[in-house]
């Protein structure tokens, strides 16, 4: 009987398509790292605020509940952000005016670590030499350069990457950030002396802990830690559509300079 | 247009490689670890060969060295060596093109003895377009006639940091930064411009859907043909029109390693509804010594704010004469 049923049951997987991404053991590379290979996205409302939060009106009402800003527990270990008490105070100020300032509403790049839980997917890449990340907003990129010792020639965006295998932890080193990124959409944030020291470890085939360590002494009175899944996208085939965001931020960056008695497109112009 | 560094002298060296090692060259067995053919690294798309043909050349497909030389001083001459501009022009106050190492006079551009990066049709030179799309161009151009400082929308998709030519299929070099890098991983190769977005292709088997979401890269699938990356591309965005092209243009593009140094670019395009017949080329990518670095667009388009707020003035001092 139990023949008969794991006959039946080899049946039933050898029936279920080859191209499935449902991965039932972690993957590994050839050189017997975990592969990190994959589209993956977070699952929490990080990108609202990386402190606990109940939820909130939208930042203009007239945007209704579809818009107000859900509750979460937040994702910094200890809870709270241990800002110096200036750099608080700048916090709060950015919250105030973040329907202005938030560089996520100029379709700017996220930097590190926002990019990896704002509510959109990246893509990780992997090969023996480096891993490179795509991520949708923005069309960011980063390229990490395993067991690379070089430091960032110069401030970016997306900051400089040197990566380092611990164990089955993927462990990232970034420098080089211009400071210019925010944490969140509640205004937090570090400043361009900010060391992020990331790291990815497999929980199992479809799911990465990502761990965060902000290192930047001008703002925080201590090292402080952000701490979340990431899931895998098992949906078959799935692309990384385009994101591009660039029209959808011109009126909010140059309306102001618009031709007076022209109007902006009416949200037909692409897409 | 001040500077004057005639610098060729990096590029031509680099250069040379390519030059000496003609297309039919053995490709040398270069493999990635999980054995595919390794095309990964930085490449210079700048190459002396023109877009076009003169047609003063006919059909001559290859120039001699000796012609070649000619040809390539005249040409970089011709390009960057505009020391009396006219005060007061847009050539007088922009940087010169020559300067920081953006363009094909200061960093590497491979010598091409081809009279021409498009080798189909023969005379190489691009076909003309269909009436049908030369209607579009004249109608999108009509809607901009004057309006084209109106606001953001009104400008170009790369002046918007939406799109370069240089980047989306085919890839073809432009005026600077044209530069590309090629990573691969088992399963994918992604082709990233220098200015533009990574096109992350699948090497998987799997096939174009049928029914594509437009994309303003188009969506590409890719695979080996013995040392071969072929790469098929449709879907595009109706507003990409590249060239004019329509969003039913399909794009196939082979890239082969030629030596340690050079990959061999290929391409052709098929849209009936814009050109006749289709029509394609070949060029050298030339491999950098160094990395592409983040180029934030979007994020310092100073050009978009002094554009608008200087058509603005404009108006009113026109106003008030």
């Amino acid at each position: 009987m139990s023949r008969v049923v794991t006959a039946t049951l080899l049946a039933l997987l050898a029936a279920a398509p080859a191209s499935a991404q449902v991965l039932n053991e972690l993957p590994r590379a050839s050189n017997g790292r975990p592969d990190l290979s994959g589209v993956w996205q977070t699952i929490n409302t990080a990108h609202w605020n990386l402190e606990p939060h109940t939820s909130a009106y939208p930042v203009l009402l007239e945007l209704g509940a579809q818009f107000a800003v859900p509750p979460g527990p937040g994702v910094v270990v200890g809870g709270e952000i241990p800002y110096l008490p200036e750099a608080r105070a700048e916090r709060d100020r950015r919250f105030e005016n973040r329907l202005i300032d938030d560089p996520e509403g100029k379709c700017f790049m996220g930097g590190v670590p926002r990019s990896t839980y704002m509510p959109y997917p990246f893509q990780i890449l992997q090969n023996e030499r480096d891993v490179v990340i795509y991520y949708q907003f923005a069309t960011a990129v980063r390229r990490i350069f395993v067991d690379g010792k070089d430091e960032a020639p110069l401030d970016s965006w997306m900051g400089w990457s040197n990566g380092r295998w611990d164990g089955d932890t993927f462990v990232v080193d970034v420098s080089g950030l211009n400071g210019l990124t925010w944490l969140d959409r509640a205004g937090n944030y570090a400043s361009g002396n900010a060391r992020i020291t990331e790291r990815y470890t497999p929980l199992g085939p479809n799911h990465l802990q990502y761990e965060a360590t902000i290192d930047d002494s001008t703002v925080f009175s201590r090292p402080w830690t952000i701490r979340m899944p990431l899931y895998r996208i098992v949906d078959q085939d799935f692309r990384v559509l385009e994101f591009k965001c660039e029209p959808y931020a011109e009126e909010k960056i140059y309306g102001h300079l618009r031709k007076p008695g022209t109007a902006p497109p009416a949200g037909a112009s692409s897409q | 247009m001040k500077s004057r560094t005639w610098s060729l002298a990096a590029g031509v060296v680099a250069g040379l490689a390519a030059a000496i090692a003609p297309l039919c060259a053995q490709a040398q067995k270069q493999r990635t670890p999980w054995g595919d053919p390794d095309i990964s690294g930085a490449y210079s798309e700048f190459t002396t060969a023109p877009l076009e043909r003169d047609p003063s050349l006919g059909t001559k497909e290859m120039f001699t060295p000796e012609e070649h030389a000619e040809f390539a001083k005249r040409r970089l001459e011709q390009r960057f060596d505009a020391d009396d501009t006219e005060p007061g022009t847009q050539e007088d106050v922009h940087y010169s093109m020559g300067q920081f190492g953006l363009s094909e006079n200061e960093g590497v551009t491979s010598l091409n003895l081809r009279t021409s990066i498009v080798t189909q049709p023969k005379n190489g030179r691009i076909p003309p377009l269909t009436a049908a799309a030369a209607a579009r161009r004249d109608a999108r151009a009509a809607a901009r006639r004057g309006r084209e400082f109106d606001g953001p929308e009104m400008r170009s998709l790369t002046e918007r940091c939406i799109i370069w030519s240089s980047t989306q299929p085919p890839i073809l070099p432009r005026g600077y930064n044209s530069n590309l890098q090629i990573f691969q991983s088992p399963g994918y190769v992604v082709i990233q411009g220098e200015m533009g977005d990574p096109r992350i292709i699948p090497t998987d088997g799997r096939q174009l859907p049928e029914k594509l979401l437009p994309q303003w890269n188009g969506t590409s699938v890719g695979r080996w043909e013995g040392e071969t990356f072929v790469v098929e591309t449709a879907g595009f965005h109706p507003d990409s029109a590249w060239r004019n092209a329509s969003e039913n243009m399909r794009v196939t593009e082979r890239i082969t390693r030629v030596d340690e140094d050079t990959l061999e670019y290929e391409f052709m395009v098929v849209d009936p509804d814009t050109w006749a017949e289709p029509w394609g080329g070949v060029y050298p990518l030339t491999a950098l010594d160094g990395l592409l670095y983040e180029y934030a667009c979007t994020e310092g388009n100073y050009g978009m704010a002094n554009i608008l707020s200087g058509a603005r003035v404009a108006e009113k001092e026109a106003a008030a004469q």
